[in-house]
């Protein structure tokens, strides 16, 4: 807190530049602390992240660690798979992208007109749908997975994408009705009393008056289902056998199994192919994410 | 409520409820059902009555498994999730906002990142041989390379798992950090009072909320989470990394050697509901989320 140090109060006070020379030398020495270890602890992390972007374009890495040589050996597999037994990668890119997308429509299509409900209309059963919400909230869901396994084999939605982001989009929904319902309980009620009065329905003043208005909050989450949808792996490798219906997770997954200890080239470009889109989303839209990491945990508000 | 309310509110709340109902609810009483029958993967209902329970106390292996449970829970809680949270909140917010937003964002990166991905990159720094960040650095201090994940699998669950953790507390206690008022520091300061002696005495008793809710909810989180255990060590060797859920998981649909013992596992499992929904009641009262559900102000029509 520099800023802090120079409004001091208690600055003018004691003058004894002898006790301020000291105090400063002091906080010298917090400060190189408090950076010394932000830049120790998350040196594995730098060392990590960028050790997929080093490995995957050089030809060797020596000691493991200083990279050698360019080389774009390590990325055949966008255009031959590394063997027979993978299926091709595009379409295993189209499988992921269309459960995040799924997820996403989803989660929006679902949580949005509740969280509406929710917030605006009395009606018996809503402190009890949000005390459910919440509580299935601290929930983990993933305990429930033998059961959720049961339910898409009896609805004959194992093996298939779509049963993937339902099962995942229920188990997120509480957190998004939530972080709706903050957005919806953020806007003023004359809005919506004009529309009403001038004879609106309310699904009508819903649709028309107050999604606009809400509409950060679906950007949130909507790259918040997008990413969560795009990385799944527990469900995916579950649910998924059948090659077809493989996303990117089966994919690496088969890959780690296979070439592991052998070709860490291969494993760290296709984990770079794979975060790739996150990572973008990540940079450009943290704000949104902050925003349902924050607003969730607290309830939305 | 009129009848087009009554229609209104229907045509919201319907497809949440359907999602919730059928891929959140039945799972849930299906697991209890599931928990008294020996199921297989035939998917036949046939109770047994008490048997998977009985069962529980004769398993040789499950002591060992509890005491990975607890140890795995615990040691992650109180180094990383809340240790650690602790720490970078406090030098988040020591350091100027625009150096405190990067290390925030990159200590949250690995919870965006692909599960598999975030595998990868600990297969490379645990790797075995010299070809690994650790061993390499092992070796260049003039060391032989060590086995991390064979020799030090409860070490690396909880690293690995804690790294990922920390950024859910350390977001929380940002914000609680960042509210404090000014003038509570400044009084401190005046008093003479050193930067420790401030974090000891006033920001963490102003902190002791949050403080308290994370790490209600992180012990529920964390009992349950065994994505990145099965992903990086596989809880092995052997049973020595497996915690209670991922037996659960494991024995269910576990690996090659899969068993498909839905009925044992869905006993295992129901024990960790059981503790979940306690905890989430326990969790409603003592945070207050009553407050958050107050009813709408104005209704109409």
């Amino acid at each position: 807190m520099p800023e802090l140090a120079q409004n001091r109060p208690a600055a003018g006070l004691r003058a004894d530049p002898r006790v301020l020379a000291r105090e400063r030398r002091r906080e010298r020495a917090l400060a190189f602390g408090v950076y010394a270890f932000l830049i120790i602890v998350s040196l594995p992390l730098v060392a990590g992240y960028g050790w997929l972007v080093l490995n995957s374009f050089s030809t060797e890495l020596v000691h493991g660690v200083w990279p050698e040589g360019f080389t774009l050996r390590h990325w055949r597999f966008l255009w031959e798979p590394p063997s027979d037994y993978y299926p091709d990668l595009w379409r295993t890119t189209w499988n992921t992208l269309w459960l995040a997308i799924g997820m996403t429509v989803t989660m929006v299509a679902v949580a949005t007109p509740t969280a509406y409900a929710l917030s605006r209309m009395k009606f018996r059963g809503r402190s009890l749908f949000l005390a459910l919400t919440l509580i299935l909230h601290a929930f983990p869901g993933i305990t429930l997975l033998i059961a959720t396994y049961y339910v898409l084999r009896t609805l004959g939605l194992l093996n298939s994408i779509p049963g993937v982001f339902l099962v995942k989009a229920a188990l997120m929904l509480p957190l998004g009705v939530w972080v709706m319902k903050g957005f919806y309980d953020a806007i003023s009620w004359d809005v919506e009393m004009s529309a009403l009065v001038d004879g609106a329905s309310r699904i009508q003043t819903w649709y028309k008056v107050m999604l606009p208005q809400v509409m950060p909050g679906v950007a949130s989450i909507s790259i918040f289902s997008f990413i969560y949808g795009w990385s799944e792996y527990i469900y995916v490798i579950t649910f998924i056998q059948d090659k077809n219906a493989w996303t990117l997770s089966s994919y690496i997954n088969s890959i780690v199994g296979d070439y592991r200890f052998l070709d860490y080239g291969l494993l760290s470009a296709t984990a770079l192919f794979y975060i790739a889109p996150v990572l973008l989303f990540f940079f450009f839209t943290q704000k949104y994410l902050m925003r349902v990491t924050i607003g969730g945990t607290k309830g939305g508000s | 409520m009129s009848r087009r309310q009554k229609v209104a509110l229907a045509v919201l709340m319907l497809p949440a409820l359907a999602v919730v109902v059928a891929f959140y609810a039945v799972p849930a009483v299906m697991t209890a059902a599931m928990s008294f029958t020996d199921m297989d993967f035939r998917l036949r209902w046939n109770f047994v009555g008490f048997a998977t329970f009985l069962r529980m106390a004769e398993d040789f292996l499950l002591p060992g498994i509890l005491q990975n449970t607890i140890v795995y829970t615990f040691a992650t809680l109180a180094l990383f999730n809340v240790g650690l949270a602790v720490l970078l909140a406090l030098a988040t917010t020591f350091v100027p906002d625009r150096i405190g937003r990067v290390f925030q964002a990159l200590w949250l990166l690995p919870r965006f990142t692909p599960p598999i991905v975030y595998g990868i990159i600990w297969m490379w720094i645990l790797d075995p041989t010299g070809a690994g960040l650790l061993n390499s650095l092992v070796v260049a201090a003039g060391g032989r390379p060590v086995n991390w994940i064979t020799d030090y699998p409860m070490a690396v669950i909880v690293l690995t798992n804690g790294i990922i953790g920390a950024s859910f507390g350390m977001v929380i206690f940002y914000s609680a950090i960042k509210s404090i008022p000014r003038d509570y520091s400044w009084a401190a300061l005046a008093d003479g009072a050193t930067w420790l002696q401030q974090v000891r005495y006033v920001t963490l008793p102003l902190i002791r909320w949050p403080l308290l809710f994370v790490t209600a909810y992180q012990t529920l989180s964390l009992l349950t989470s065994y994505e990145y255990i099965l992903i990086i060590t596989g809880g092995g060797p052997y049973f020595a990394s497996t915690v209670w859920s991922l037996y659960a998981y494991n024995l269910a649909f576990g690996g090659y050697f899969a068993n498909y013992e839905f009925g044992y596992g869905a006993a295992l499992s129901i024990v960790l509901v059981v503790l979940g929904t306690v905890a989430s009641i326990v969790y409603w009262r003592v945070f207050r989320f009553r407050d958050m559900m107050a009813e709408p102000k104005i209704e109409v029509m």
